[in-house]
């Protein structure tokens, strides 16, 4: 019989795809792979990662996994036997699960001199480099009356119905915004994170499931064509904005309330049990290189760690540093987190009064039943 | 049992058993065993917390009502389909399977500028349910069409006529002949439809608003964010409940409602519309159509040709481009051949295994053959996060393949094997007994029986599920976005990624690249659909 086109169409396309798999050999001697496990956000620029085989021997190759909460999830389910020789992107409020698991084995690199003390989270992993969270407001929206200047001011009435915030269960940044609340107006006493987020809702705040949705979705800066001209983001959208606009410009059409940010610390660290412990350290090392660090800023939209790296002009234009940014234990956060989020959620998403989705309910019960009796019918009509 | 029967019993049930079953058990274990004892505080948490329940409720609820819409909406056009020919059908069928693939985030921003604010529509949907039943409706359209139409299509119009003939009115003749043969294949596309929505995740994330969760949200939120194995497998294991339970449903009557027939090739059923009241009927279908699943597309393709408003290919040329700054986020060509590579192979597992599943399926008859046929669509219904999951605890040995690019397309043809056997079984079925048995009378080997008989029949069906394949794999369907996975960017993945970062370029790049998926899909199954056995004529 005649091979069908359709398989030798699927061979033709699937060969070269093959050649392009991870099948080169895995030997930890130099001229041998490290293998790197990161979130979708990561990026470097090209030539970067070509540098560090020129000087080291190992060639990189990058696995992704999802966001920063996917990649330590799985790094704890398989502690022990990685995927991976290296974890880069496990973030402050992932860190101390990525820890309890025993996901890490100790390395302190020889080049951690370079980071600020108050960045270091102990021998297990090193940081590489810090981002804050902070709400971005659309300039064009407050021409003629002023931004909001302070967390307290989001629940005034000048700004109702105006801001957007994700979801803290499926979301980094609306994680880290609301641990940003927690850290401000905390858990006990006369106007706690409860109460401010009462106020919040009372003063129409609108939550999505993810940054895309509240950026491009809801937000009026963020050439979605939202209506919602606060929106939590990033203190480095506004750069991002100015690299990523579609006509070259000097200035960014959104700008950050540098009050109530969340300083998020991404670390990178060697993942317990490889069988490649040299060129994990000495990619680890490389992290921290200068090359690295002067690319982080543009590739990824975050300050670089380490503090002897240059930054490049547009990110200091248009990034505002927050003065005094919130800031919460990650074992205190491991510790909370489904509390936390839960509490959120009845605050801000609980019933509110009368608007028990009754009939779409109904209209469900109802096709669930037309279902059944449509299928009965039609066995019927054939006797 | 015969050697050719354990063969095409035993390569699906390993391929199942390593992909989907080992992987299952293996995360269910780990979750619920820890350390070796058993965790039953889970399922009191799970079966105690009204939130929780309400959320089973609502998946099922939203799920019945998103696939009897489906069912009405698509209907009609799998009917106009059938019946009519008309200039450009063939491509239009193929441009319908296009919402099947699209991220449900770039849906997402289509459906907020149609109905969200300052929406194009003038109504407001967004955060509400009828928006995730409008989206529903669009992402599955497809699967009821080209389903259903595929056995229309070859349905011998000479039983209407002859009830017609003898009296019966339309709408008779409709319920009473055509409907029960059609029967097989609904309820195949009501099955895949409901498995879909019942599991149904980014478009409730990214539609129903913040209150609203199915299963599979929750799920999603209880592995990833909070960690809480235990209840994430309490809530998968009543998710897979409620799942068999409907397959089980499903294939025992769809046993029963097979009907053996004489089918004819499609060319000879179809006909160019007469008159003014077919004409209004074909041009009707075709315009609904157009409205509930061109509407989202014309968006993204508004919006990928709009630099700063105005007109011009600048996001195209974008993609092409080196990065402007330091960092390009993806290759754009390599992700189109990177998704394409993976479609292919994707699409030729989901062959091999499907077809032999379904051969099983359609001469089988008895329990094991409905477990059989259940456990083969599961994976549909299984949540997509467990499963990717489950590839990290279990696919370490004998050969590493937890960070293989291998995973991909074997992790695709997970979901889309389901695709193949529903297209393939109802039409198996329907091959004449008598026909089969009139050949072995005059001679003719088993093999020149499957050749001459089955075959001409069956490849028609079997490039309407290949078709399904390849969408699949272009959508990133299943748990591949789950598991870590080396760099090689899909379109998908290069959408998900320009869409992660600020600026009107990186939304216009994601734009410019959902409207580069959409052509590409369209143009794969298109292609593949004129694929045909060879020598089966016009079948």
């Amino acid at each position: 019989m005649r091979r069908s086109a359709a398989f030798a169409l699927a061979a033709a396309l699937l060969a070269p795809a093959l050649a392009a798999g991870p099948a080169a050999a895995r030997d930890g001697a130099p001229g041998g792979v490290v293998r790197l496990l990161t979130h979708e956000s990561f990026a470097v620029s090209d030539g970067v990662l070509d540098d560090f085989t020129a000087q080291t021997g190992y060639r990189v190759e990058i696995l992704t996994g999802g966001d920063a909460g996917q990649i330590v999830n799985q790094a704890v389910l398989a502690a022990g036997n990685p995927v991976a020789d290296v974890l880069f992107g496990v973030d402050t409020t992932f860190l101390s699960r990525a820890l309890e698991g025993g996901v890490f084995e100790e390395y302190v690199s020889p080049r951690l001199g370079v980071v600020p003390e108050a960045l270091r989270a102990g021998p297990m992993v090193t940081p590489i480099d810090v981002g804050d969270v902070c709400v971005n407001y659309d300039k064009a929206a407050f021409e003629a009356a002023p931004p909001p200047a302070s967390l307290d001011d989001l629940t005034a009435p000048a700004y109702r119905d105006m801001l957007v915030v994700e979801h803290p269960g499926t979301s980094s940044p609306g994680l880290a915004f609301l641990l940003a609340t927690i850290s401000r107006y905390g858990e006990d006493g006369d106007y706690t994170w409860r109460d401010y987020w009462a106020d919040l809702r009372a003063n129409g705040v609108q939550v999505t499931q993810g940054w895309e949705e509240a950026y491009y979705g809801a937000f009026s800066g963020g050439s979605g064509g939202g209506d919602r001209p606060l929106v939590v983001s990033y203190a480095s959208s506004p750069p991002a904005e100015v690299v990523y606009a579609a006509e070259p410009t000097d200035t960014a059409p959104t700008a950050v309330l540098t009050d109530g940010c969340f300083r998020q610390v991404e670390y990178a660290g060697i993942l317990a049990g490889t069988p490649h412990r040299a060129g994990a350290e000495a990619l680890i090392d490389f992290l921290l290189s200068p090359r690295f660090q002067e690319d982080v800023p543009l590739a990824m939209f975050v300050f670089p760690a380490s503090t002897e790296a240059a930054l490049p002009d547009v990110f200091v234009a248009h990034t505002a540093v927050p003065a005094d940014p919130e800031q919460i234990d990650p074992a205190a956060v491991e510790a909370n987190r489904a509390r936390w989020i839960d509490e959120w959620a009845d605050v801000v998403l609980g019933d509110p009064p009368g608007s028990s989705p009754v009939v779409p309910a109904l209209a469900g019960a109802a096709a669930v039943l037309a279902l059944a009796a449509g299928a009965w019918w039609l066995r019927r009509r054939e006797g | 049992m015969r050697p050719a029967r354990v063969l095409l019993v035993g390569v699906p049930l390993a391929f199942l058993g390593a992909f989907f079953l080992w992987p299952l058990a293996s995360i269910l274990w780990t979750s619920l065993v820890p350390g070796g004892r058993f965790d039953a505080g889970a399922f009191g948490e799970v079966l105690t917390d009204g939130g929780l329940l309400g959320v089973a409720w609502f998946t099922l609820w939203q799920a019945a009502l998103s696939t009897a819409l489906t069912l009405a909406a698509a209907l009609p056009a799998a009917y106009v389909f059938a019946r009519y020919e008309f200039p450009g059908k063939r491509l239009l069928r193929a441009a319908a399977t296009i919402p099947f693939v699209l991220p449900t985030v770039v849906v997402g921003t289509a459906f907020l500028a149609l109905a969200g604010p300052n929406g194009a529509l003038g109504i407001r949907l967004d955060g509400t349910v009828w928006a995730i039943l409008a989206a529903h409706v669009f992402f599955n359209y497809a699967v009821v069409l080209r389903t259903v139409g595929g056995l229309w299509s070859h349905l011998d119009p000479r039983l209407e006529e002859a009830a017609r003939s003898l009296g019966a009115g339309r709408w008779r003749t409709f319920t009473t002949v055509t409907l029960p043969l059609l029967r097989p294949a609904i309820a195949a596309a009501a099955s895949i439809v409901f498995l879909f929505t019942f599991t149904s995740f980014g478009v409730v994330l990214v539609l129903g608003g913040a209150g609203v969760r199915t299963l599979e949200v929750e799920i999603y939120r209880q592995t990833t964010t909070l960690f809480d194995l235990p209840v994430a497998a309490v809530l998968a294991l009543l998710q897979l409940a409620g799942v068999t339970a409907v397959l089980l449903a499903y294939s025992r009557y769809q046993e029963r409602s097979a009907v053996e027939q004489s089918l004819r090739p499609a060319a000879e059923t179809a006909r160019r519309p007469r008159g003014a009241r077919e004409w209004a009927l074909v041009l009707g279908v075709l315009s609904s159509m157009a409205l509930v699943l061109g509407l989202p597309p014309a968006v993204l393709l508004r919006r990928s040709l709009a630099p700063g408003g105005g007109w011009g290919l600048d996001f195209y040329r974008a993609l092409g481009e080196a990065g402007r700054t330091a960092a390009q986020t993806v290759d754009a060509a390599a992700a189109v051949w990177n998704s394409l590579a993976f479609a292919a192979a994707a699409a030729a597992i989901a062959l091999v295994i499907g077809l032999m599943s379904a051969a099983v399926v359609a001469a089988g008859r008895g329990r094991a053959s409905r477990w059989f046929d259940a456990l083969l669509m599961l994976p549909l219904g299984t949540s997509a996060v467990t499963i990717g999951f489950g590839f990290v605890v279990a696919l370490d040995a004998p050969v590493d393949l937890r960070a293989s690019v291998w995973l991909i397309p074997l992790a695709h043809a997970l979901v889309a094997v389901p695709f193949v056997v529903r297209s393939v079984v109802p039409v198996m079925r329907s091959v004449r007994t008598r026909l089969r048995e009139a050949a072995a009378v005059l001679g003719a080997s088993p093999r020149r029986v499957w050749r001459e008989i089955d075959l001409p029949i069956v490849s028609r069906a079997a490039a309407v599920g290949a078709g399904f394949a390849v969408a699949v794999s272009l959508g990133e369907f299943g748990a591949t976005a789950f598991v870590a996975r080396p760099d090689t960017p899909t379109m998908p993945v290069a959408i998900f990624r320009y869409l992660g970062r600020p600026g009107e370029a990186n939304l216009g790049r994601a734009m410019a690249m959902s409207v580069i998926l959409m052509a590409v899909t369209a143009a794969a199954i298109a292609l593949v659909e004129r694929f045909r056995a060879p020598g089966t004529g016009t079948f």
